[in-house]
């Protein structure tokens, strides 16, 4: 080639960075895709029956004059972004950096850390989306939820994987063995799952621990998710609960920046 | 004369307390294959790290294509193409894939990135491998993608890191025989190696690396004249230290070398001097005649070996 032609043939750079690195995760995904999808109808149908049908059955009373499964759903959304936005956002994150090195790749190229993570997290996000459409439409077949404002409960989900994926890349680029990642279930997200008010009301627990369920990110995003759900108002002011997930979307992008760059730039 | 493509002056990079590059000075211009030869530690990655604007300098002076890696990172970049020490594949995608994904970082329109990939696959000769999955592969076909994965932009500059460290013979001269392509089509080639061979078939001009310092500069050519002698004499002896007759050998060649198991003497005329051995008395177990390469080089100014 002349050199006129190769100047002409230069590409030039991707105008939004992110954006081809979230089209890379996606065509991974693409391989994988088929088995994700099952489970993601499965686990929705399984809880409606389960907490519908069985759990409810104990419950005639319901809780707060709906019944018990119309009110666990608005938890089981959230706790479901939840599980999704830590899975995707500790394994794969962990793996990229110390398994196959694909963080150094991208590195190579004129991608800046700051895109390489954008372009992963928005992948976490389509993720945990897609995960709650599908969760949304079979509990909307079943007759599960009570409002149309359910589709609120999108955002939502957004804004808590924003909170929790954030901080989570930051904790997998941080840590050197895969044992912590195991921990990171075992200590945060299972126990949060039990006592941020998925199951029961937080009002059922003693006051300390009915405090450290209002730390977590999960109940403020339990709360909104099931006040969209039954088509309420939630219990704490929507803008507060917005905020709380915010700082802690905000705070974990931070620290995710800097732990990639530890671990990208030396 | 068209200004150097990399330009470093006193380059340092240190790691906490430890300097793994102690202030190099080198220039590399269009065109030419340009080599860091050295034995491990040399600091032959972190160089090609700085040069390949991932990692800061701590200090010194360094211009990529005229630009500032630290200032301009990703413009430069956009220009270079990697081929890192260990392959940095997706195992999970296919051959093609890692291809057109890594494309599209350089803002590589799908279509182009599609005819680019396959034109590259032909390449590196892995087309009829282009939709099966990278992990099976064989370490020399690894090799090969990420040589293909580092032209997808038509770079400027390619930067080699070992190319062939870890591949069987036979994958090593396909590689060559590939980087020898890319040399005549006058691509830039930077190149880390420890082979001397790797060196001396493939770089126009090195730098010898030891310690994060430059010990020696020239052509191939060159360095052997200017360091080291025509011919070598290998001589091994049946005892347990080579070294008891090294003594006996004055006033044959002129140097001496001992290693652990074998002696050599550096000599302009190889069979002179297995004359004058044998004319000494001596009867070492096995005698070669070789000429000279840069590992004598490289023996001569460290006292050590490249390889060990
Ligand atoms: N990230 C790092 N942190 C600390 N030491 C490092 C790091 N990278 C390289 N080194 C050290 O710097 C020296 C030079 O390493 P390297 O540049 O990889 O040499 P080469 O590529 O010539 O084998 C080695 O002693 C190595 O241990
Ligand atoms: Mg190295």
């Amino acid at each position: 080639m002349t050199q006129l032609t190769r100047e002409q043939a230069r590409p030039s750079l991707p105008r939004v960075p992110a954006l081809a690195v979230f089209e890379y995760h996606l065509i991974g995904y693409r391989r994988t895709w088929r088995a994700g999808v099952f489970s993601s109808f499965l686990l929705p149908t399984l809880a409606v029956l389960g907490f519908g049908v069985g759990v409810g059955a104990y419950i005639d009373r319901g809780v707060g004059g709906v019944s018990y499964l119309e009110w666990i759903v608005g938890g089981l959304l959230a706790s479901t972004a939840l599980q999704v936005a830590v899975g995707e956002s500790t394994w794969p994150v962990f793996g990229n950096l110390q398994w196959t090195k694909i963080y150094f790749a991208q590195r190579s190229a004129p991608l800046r850390v700051n895109d390489i993570v954008a372009g992963h997290l928005a992948f976490v996000l389509f993720r945990v989306l897609t995960s709650i459409v599908a969760f949304l439409l079979v509990t909307g077949v079943l007759g599960a939820l009570r409002s149309p404002w359910a589709v609120l409960a999108l955002p939502v989900a957004a804004l808590l994987t924003l909170a929790v994926a954030a901080p989570g890349f930051a904790y997998a680029a941080v840590v050197d063995t895969d044992s912590w990642l195991a921990m990171l279930s075992r200590f945060a997200v299972i126990p949060m799952t039990l006592f941020a008010g998925v199951f029961f009301p937080v009002e059922s627990l003693p006051l300390v621990l009915r405090w450290v369920a209002y730390a977590t990110p999960l109940w403020h995003a339990v709360d909104l998710c099931r006040a969209a759900v039954l088509g309420v108002a939630p219990q704490w002011s929507v803008a507060g609960h917005l905020c709380y997930l915010a700082v802690w979307a905000a705070a974990g992008w931070l620290l995710a920046r800097r732990a990639f760059a530890r671990k990208l730039v030396v | 004369m068209a200004p150097p493509l990399i330009q470093a002056r006193g380059l340092v990079k240190r790691f906490g307390d430890f300097t793994a590059v102690d202030g190099i000075d080198v220039q590399v211009r269009a065109g030419e294959a340009f080599g860091f030869l050295g034995p491990n530690g040399a600091g032959k990655s972190s160089t090609m790290r700085m040069v390949g604007c991932i990692s800061p300098p701590s200090s010194g002076e360094l211009r990529i294509l005229g630009m500032d890696p630290v200032r301009d990172g990703p413009a430069i970049r956009a220009r270079l193409g990697v081929c890192p020490q260990l392959d940095n594949l997706d195992p999970e995608l296919t051959v093609r894939e890692n291809l057109t994904t890594y494309a599209r970082y350089f803002g590589i329109p799908r279509r182009v990135a599609r005819a680019r990939a396959t034109e590259l696959l032909d390449f590196v000769q892995l087309s009829e491998r282009a939709d099966s999955k990278v992990e099976p592969l064989s370490g020399g076909m690894k090799r090969r993608l990420t040589i293909a994965r580092a032209l997808v932009n038509e770079p400027d500059i390619v930067l080699l890191d070992e190319p062939t460290t870890g591949l069987d013979p036979q994958a090593r001269h396909l590689v060559w025989e590939r980087l020898f392509r890319l040399k005549q089509q006058g691509v830039t080639l930077v190149l880390t190696t420890h082979y001397m061979d790797e060196a001396e078939q493939l770089c126009d001009r090195l730098v010898v690396m030891d310690g994060g310092r430059i010990v020696a500069e020239g052509s191939p050519r060159a360095l052997i004249e200017r360091h080291s002698t025509r011919e070598v004499v290998e001589l091994r002896f049946a005892a347990e230290s080579q070294e008891a007759f090294a003594g006996k050998l004055d006033g044959v060649g002129e140097r001496v070398e001992v290693l652990p198991d074998r002696i050599l003497v550096y000599v302009p005329d190889g069979d002179a001097a297995v004359a004058e051995v044998a004319a000494l008395g001596l009867e070492p177990v096995n005698v070669l005649v070789r000429r000279s390469s840069l590992e004598d080089v490289f023996l001569h100014l460290t006292g050590r070996t490249l390889v060990d």
